[in-house]
């Protein structure tokens, strides 16, 4: 046994061999890239399916904020008119498929879907003869009523006799029918060359204002009518009731036109005005080819138009922009007065911490409404209502992300490496910002993105409550859409519904993507609400 | 314990004064507008004369304070209820702002609570994932949306509730009649929604932890069914953080919610506070800017002082 140590002790040198000569002994090459922290983040944000869902949802919405003004070419935001707002949805290739009619569905009493009917016959009674007929008057491309049910009978008071009401649709933009207006000369000589041009006939008969006419100021009763609507007919020497029966495609209504002394019907008449181009005269147009006229194209509104008469889908665009825009602004600022503010607090500690946590604490109090009022108040008239709203956004905004950076401070600034990092000689600044800060990035990513649905909210409850004041005829937010929708959604509820869904939709998907976001940088964190 | 309540009070009356100082000031420098008729305008400035709205802005702000703590006097509305204390106008519309709030507090913290422990108790099965999925779009969606939602189907289409809150004289003079309550139905249903939510998403959170920790496998090692170990272990300890969140929602009864007191036409203080924004009240302002920032200050101290009571192991305030 010796014997063969002490040999091993003595081997010859000139047995030994290398066993790699010349080669460098270095650790195994990745064959993988390395993964980093924030492509570790991605790995995991990939399999949260909601959260993918609701990041496709929120790029779709912000795309349609951005294509909606490229795609409408015929005018921009500020284009409105008064006699089409408030109108549902209205597009010639979407109303083939049944949607977007620009009809709404109501129960029509006789006299009233006579009164719609009669825009469609009065529409085709270009010359003023009076002899159109019912059938005639519901081919018509102006006729308002898309569908007419079967008329049933309904009694809501008792001992009354029951009316017949017929459920319908009716076409709005249509409803509008005729309209009088008062326009120059000039504008008149032009409508005239503009109808023998396109065929489109705008200018209709003046009607006479006399006891056949209920209410003079309503251009769409053209037709010989009693004191409650219902049309009569006077050629047998008194006035007969005429009887409505929706089924007699031959009735036909007695104009009401006015005649000058040969019988013609009157399309104009000069109502003041001194030369050629003051001149007014008053007419009586049938809009929707008066809107043609004036603007060259049909009206088309993929979303409706909004109380105001401009285009719902253009201002729901521009409201997102102005929304999303003023939130992410929101969240970036508070982003970085969070992150230093609650990095010298975290990393210095003691008397700084005491008092700098003090002054967050006395502003992370001041209720926010009063905050945005007081902004509004003193300086909307100066610097404009979205930059005070910003501010107000601003001054108490980023505590919560100053307290997250302080926490995460506190964590790690005793730990060995910030030690060992100091002993090497390197400064405060690059010890907070090098050293600790990057463990608080994925906390603070969240919490920012986070704020975006909460600003967005804000802003749209004070818009609502009318303590901001955002709309203007370039501009608007969501919030202000909503608020001006709140008078009257009732009646026209598309007004509501298209802002509420995109605002909820915003707000949902926003969550959904900053908790896909916490669970990604943080997984310990996953399902813990804050 | 003691010492450390008597400090966090003191903050608390710190914090207060600052934020009211502050306010003041920048209510106070505001134009004051005067009525269009020519004899309220005379006794409107003698008036204003009078109480030294004329003096420089720090004796202003001491004449206020004389009068907050020597007369209980915050002041005068000058157009909501004219030359009525601001205090008296304040707490004359706190009845109604809680009562809703009570009531559909009543009807969210056993539901949202039990939701919650369903949640949890069920969890990664299809009642988690539709309550979760539900609770999820009724945080994210405003309060308004719902308002809406409930005038639309409640009203509009079943017809069976009303659209707007009774007016007292409606209601034959009481806020506690049955007809007033059944006119409040709206509003409460309509802030269930997301009270519910945030209450129901909380429990299941504090819940799934609670249900595995490692005494829960002990309760289950030592014979309790899966039941008991719940109720008697798990749902003790998830209420300790659940119940101080139920408190503050309970301070926050006396705020109300601005919003929906303004779609339902509710008379409580939200709407008192718009009130006074547009009609430029500025007593009846800076009266309520205080009560929410008081109703805010109170909430925070209570929840924190609250911990300690509910779980002994808490100690407040004391070193490690």
């Amino acid at each position: 046994m010796m014997n063969k140590t002490t040999n091993y002790n003595h081997i010859p040198k000139e047995k030994f061999e290398l066993v790699n000569h010349g080669e460098r002994i270095s650790d195994k090459k990745f064959e993988d890239k390395p993964i980093g922290y924030l492509k570790d983040a991605w790995l995991r944000f990939r399999k949260n399916k909601s959260s993918i869902v609701a990041a496709i949802i929120i790029l779709c919405i912000v795309l349609f904020s951005l294509v909606t003004p490229l795609a409408i070419q015929n005018y921009d935001s500020t284009f409105m008119d008064v006699f089409y707002a408030k109108k549902p949805p209205r597009n010639s290739v979407l109303s083939n498929i049944g949607i977007a009619d620009g009809g709404i569905n109501r129960d029509f009493s006789d006299r009233g879907l006579m009164k719609a009917i009669a825009i469609g016959m009065g529409a085709e009674d270009r010359e003023g003869t009076g002899l159109v007929t019912l059938s005639q008057g519901l081919e018509s491309p102006y006729q308002p009523m898309l569908h007419i049910g079967e008329g049933k009978e309904v009694s809501e008071i008792k001992g009354a006799k029951p009316k017949v009401v017929y459920p319908g649709r009716i076409e709005t933009y249509l409803e509008v029918g005729f309209l009088y207006r008062s326009i120059p000369q000039s504008e008149y000589q032009d409508i005239l060359a503009w109808q023998e041009e396109t065929g489109l006939q705008v200018l209709y008969p003046l009607v006479e204002d006399n006891e056949y006419n209920m209410d003079a100021t309503d251009a769409n009763n053209w037709y010989k009518a009693d004191r409650r609507g219902t049309p009569v007919i006077t050629t047998g020497g008194q006035d007969d009731t005429l009887k409505l029966d929706f089924e007699d495609g031959a009735l036909t209504l007695e104009d009401n036109y006015k005649r000058d002394a040969d019988g013609n019907p009157v399309y104009f008449e000069y109502t003041g005005g001194g030369n050629h181009d003051t001149a007014q005269y008053k007419v009586r147009v049938l809009y929707y080819n008066y809107y043609q006229y004036r603007n060259g194209f049909t009206p088309q509104y993929l979303l409706g138009t909004d109380s105001q008469g401009y285009d719902l889908a253009l201002r729901l665009a521009g409201g997102i922009r102005l929304s999303l825009m003023l939130s992410v602004c929101v969240s970036i600022i508070n982003l970085l007065i969070g992150a230093i503010y609650g990095a010298i607090e975290g990393y210095y500690g003691g008397t700084v911490d005491i008092a700098m946590e003090r002054v967050a604490d006395i502003l992370a109090n001041v209720p926010f409404v009063v905050v945005a009022t007081l902004f509004q108040i003193h300086l909307a008239g100066k610097v404009g209502a979205i930059p005070s709203l910003l501010f107000a956004f601003v001054l108490t905004g980023w505590i919560g992300i100053a307290s997250r950076t302080r926490t995460q401070f506190y964590r790690f600034k005793g730990q060995e490496y910030v030690l060992a990092a100091r002993t090497l000689g390197a400064r405060d600044r690059r010890i907070i910002w090098k050293h600790i800060f990057p463990n608080s990035l994925g906390t603070l990513i969240t919490s920012s993105v986070l704020i975006i649905p909460g600003t967005i909210g804000s802003e749209s409850m004070l818009s609502y409550l009318g303590i901001v004041k955002l709309g203007t005829a370039e501009v608007t937010s969501l919030g202000n859409l909503l608020s001006d929708a709140s008078a009257v959604w009732t009646n026209y509820p598309h007004l509501l519904l298209f802002p509420a869904i995109v605002l909820s939709l915003l707000m949902i998907c926003f969550n959904l993507f900053g908790n896909g976001l916490r669970d990604a940088f943080n997984p310990s964190l996953r399902g813990v609400e804050e | 314990m003691t010492k450390y309540v008597i400090k966090r009070i003191l903050l608390m009356i710190l914090t207060l004064f600052v934020i009211m100082t502050m306010c003041f000031m920048l209510v106070r420098i505001l134009p004051r507008e005067l009525p269009t008729d020519k004899n309220l305008q005379a006794v409107l400035e003698a008036r204003w004369e009078a109480l030294g709205y004329n003096e420089p802005l720090l004796m202003q702000y001491l004449i206020y304070l004389k009068n907050i703590f020597t007369k209980w006097d915050f002041g005068t509305s000058w157009y909501i209820a004219f030359r009525q204390p601001a205090w008296d106008v304040l707490t004359d519309r706190l009845l109604p702002t809680v009562l809703v709030n009570f009531y559909s507090f009543l009807l969210s913290v056993p539901l949202g609570i039990a939701l919650g422990i369903l949640a949890a108790v069920k969890k990664n099965q299809w009642q988690d994932h539709l309550i979760s999925t539900s609770v999820m779009v009724f945080v994210s969606v405003p309060s308004y949306v719902y308002g809406f939602l409930v005038q639309y189907i409640f009203y509009f289409k079943l017809g069976v509730l009303p659209l707007t809150v009774s007016s007292l004289a409606d209601a034959g003079g009481s806020w506690f009649s049955w007809k007033m309550f059944y006119s409040m139905i709206p509003p409460i249903i309509a802030l269930c929604f997301s009270q519910v939510a945030g209450l129901c998403r909380y429990t299941r959170a504090e819940l799934t932890e609670t249900l595995t920790s490692d005494y829960m496998l002990l309760a289950r090692t030592k014979g309790l069914t899966r039941g008991q170990a719940t109720t008697r272990h798990a749902l003790k300890n998830a209420m300790v953080p659940i119940l101080p969140m139920i408190i503050s929602t309970f301070i926050g009864i006396l705020a109300g919610s601005m919003i929906i007191e303004q779609i339902f036409a509710i008379p409580g203080v939200g709407q008192l506070y718009i009130k006074s924004i547009n009609l430029l009240d500025y007593d009846v302002f800076m009266m309520d800017t205080i009560f929410y920032t008081f109703i805010g200050l109170l909430a925070g101290i209570v929840v924190d002082i609250s911990y300690g009571f509910i779980d002994p192991r808490i100690r407040m305030g004391q070193k490690k």
